[in-house]
């Protein structure tokens, strides 16, 4: 039987094949292009359809507004990822959320001098509202959460966090996110903290206890009680 | 009762006040605070979370109002006596509250102004004087003896029936809703298909449809699934983006020292904007490109995550030599200070100073009244 193996024949054949073999692939890759681009113009009628009847729904319902957030995330989709994005386009999601992310911008700036910037949810939530003015389409407190997701990805600093049942909003960037945090979580405990609890339960130096807790006098959700322990005076931090 | 809240032609507002809570005798009303209005013929009450409830009272169903100051934990309060039931008065779907009164609450100050001009208003009954049209006309005393209280109870009840209807309006929604996402779910499974097909004839793919990949994922929010990397960033959408911000930035950079953060961008973009804004996300990949669109401005990143837009021209290890000067010469400086004395925000300007120490010209004094930046004496005084 004639064999044919090695030689420039077979060679060619086999550049043959391949290449074939790559056409067929884009082509394959082309075809399923152009089918998901049938079906996005098929889902923007859809969409287009829902907006129509259940625009104003999501602009006035903030419960409304969490259920189609938590399907889009179920499904893996970020509705607010693009304010090019059909959601923002044809919902009106977008403008909602950036200009919230704007005015939350805006009141983290005003009161840092104040609060070094850490701020309760409810402090934040009361002077967005003020803010926004009477007439205003009213925001929850889970409308605020997922505007500040979205503006860490601009890098000034923005963080959430847990404390308590509620969250603090950061709008600095700080070194010490963490360090509040588990300073906090300690002082939860009893109500209060003490320096010297602060240094032996995280082995931390003194000053960087008391940076802490100094940034919390400023943050004036937590009052300090100075309360005297024998030849130690010590201040109790206490939670408000 | 419930109503529109629309005022009539005739009817003025008189004043307004937001946060006030009402009180059904002493009763809380199950509902939250809300928007207080004045007009020369009633007093209105809007749901401050849902619009579409709104209560007026007619002034002249009021008898007389009184003050409550404010006490610890209590706001404010004003007290409105209204005209009571008559013991035969059918009692149809409203039924009547057992109290004459209501109170109202002020959560948010405004108690003071408030009772001078509801008190004015009703001696004044300028109501007489300006007809309006037939819904807000009360029976005044021409039928003596069938005056009704106006009880929250009853008010109460006509909400809640519109807020059944609101329910029913949500489950259709929902139901809506569902079967969108059914359809979105569909797409982000096409996508996966592709992304993968794409992975496995790596090279195969044209540069073009790549980018047309990339912006039907934009469209529809999907995360890129074969570059994990921010979904749209190189498309066509944010090289237009990346162009138009050159042009808008220019100017707002020059007066500023040549640099901005970007969330000072991107509250000035926005706010020019006004409606279509863009998303954080946009701006930040809109920005990435900058350099290679060879754009005249561009992103930086600090040590810290701090991202911040620069004119090509701006130089900020030139800067750092100012500022060391400027802290020379005042011998220390915090970040508020220098910002102040400088004109930038304190963000930038600790950005600046935390450079200049990075490069050694300056060292901290970190304590617990804050974080100070003096020469680095080390460093001139060793040569």
């Amino acid at each position: 039987m004639h064999r044919r193996g090695v030689g420039a024949g077979a060679i060619a054949k086999k550049k043959l094949a391949e290449a074939k073999y790559k056409e067929r692939g884009t082509v394959l890759a082309e075809d399923q292009l152009a089918q998901m681009s049938k079906q996005l113009d098929m889902f923007k009628t859809n969409l287009e359809e829902f907006a129509s009847k259940h625009k104003q729904e999501i602009r006035k319902n903030p419960q409304f507004r969490v259920q189609f957030q938590d399907m889009c995330a179920t499904i893996g989709v970020d509705p607010l990822a693009s304010g090019k994005g059909f959601w923002s386009e044809m919902l009106g999601v977008g403008d909602f959320y950036y200009e919230l992310g704007v005015q939350i911008i805006e009141v983290c700036l005003a009161l840092k001098h104040r609060n070094g910037g850490l701020i309760t949810l409810e402090e934040l939530h009361q002077q967005v509202l003020k803010g926004r003015g009477k007439f205003a389409q009213d925001v929850s407190q889970d409308d605020l959460i997922r505007a500040i997701k979205k503006l860490k990805v601009l890098g000034s600093g923005f963080g959430i966090i847990p404390v308590g049942g509620t969250y603090l909003i950061q709008s600095v960037p700080a070194e010490l996110n963490m360090d509040h945090t588990v300073v906090l979580q300690l002082a939860e405990k009893k109500g209060y903290v003490t320096v010297s609890e602060i240094r032996s339960s995280l082995k931390w130096e003194v000053e960087r206890a008391k940076q802490v807790l100094f940034q919390w006098q400023l943050l004036g959700t937590i009052y300090i009680q100075s309360v005297l322990t024998g030849t130690l005076a010590e201040r109790r931090h206490g939670l408000a | 009762m419930a109503t529109s809240g629309l005022l009539e032609i005739g009817e003025s507002l008189v004043l307004q006040q937001r946060g006030v809570r009402l009180y059904d005798g002493d009763e809380k009303v199950k509902l939250e605070a809300g928007a207080l209005l004045l007009s020369t013929h009633r007093l209105l009450w809007r749901d401050q979370k849902n619009h579409e409830y709104c209560i007026a009272i007619p002034l002249s169903q009021i008898v007389f109002i009184e003050e409550q100051a404010a006490g610890i934990g209590k706001s404010a309060k004003i007290v409105v006596h209204l005209h009571p039931t008559s013991s035969n008065k059918d009692l149809g779907p409203f039924q009547s509250s057992i109290y004459s009164y209501i109170k109202l609450s002020f959560k948010e100050h405004g108690q003071i102004e408030f009772y001078r001009r509801l008190s004015e208003e009703i001696t004044q009954q300028r109501w007489e004087n300006m007809p309006v049209s037939q819904s807000l006309q009360i029976s005044k005393g021409a039928q003596a003896g069938r005056i009704r209280a106006v009880g929250i109870v009853g008010i109460e009840r006509k909400l809640e029936e519109k807020r059944k209807e609101t329910d029913k309006n949500i489950s259709e929604a929902f139901e809506d809703l569902s079967k969108l996402m059914e359809k979105a779910k569909e797409m982000v499974e096409l996508s996966k298909s592709i992304a993968n097909k794409i992975k496995e004839k790596q090279g195969d793919i044209t540069e073009d449809e790549t980018i047309r990949f990339k912006s039907y994922l934009l469209s529809m929010g999907i995360a890129n699934p074969v570059t994990r990397e921010t979904y749209g960033s190189g498309t066509h959408y944010h090289m237009q983006l990346a162009k138009q911000l050159a042009g808008i930035l220019q100017a707002p950079l020059e007066e500023r020292g040549g640099i901005m953060s970007l969330t000072e961008v991107y509250c000035l973009v926005n706010r020019a904007r006004g409606l279509e804004l863009l998303s954080p996300e946009d701006l930040v990949n809109a920005c990435k490109m900058l350099v290679s669109l060879k754009l005249p401005i561009r992103l930086c990143v600090f040590d810290s995550g701090v991202m911040v837009i620069e004119l090509q021209s701006h130089n900020e290890e030139e800067m750092v030599a100012s500022a060391l000067e400027t802290v020379s010469e005042k011998g220390s400086l915090t970040a508020e200070e220098f910002a102040k004395l400088v004109g930038m925000s304190v963000l930038l300007a600790k950005e600046r100073l935390l450079l200049a120490e990075k490069m050694g010209h300056l060292c901290r004094d970190d304590s617990v009244e804050g974080l100070r930046f003096y020469p680095n004496l080390f460093m001139t005084q060793s040569e």
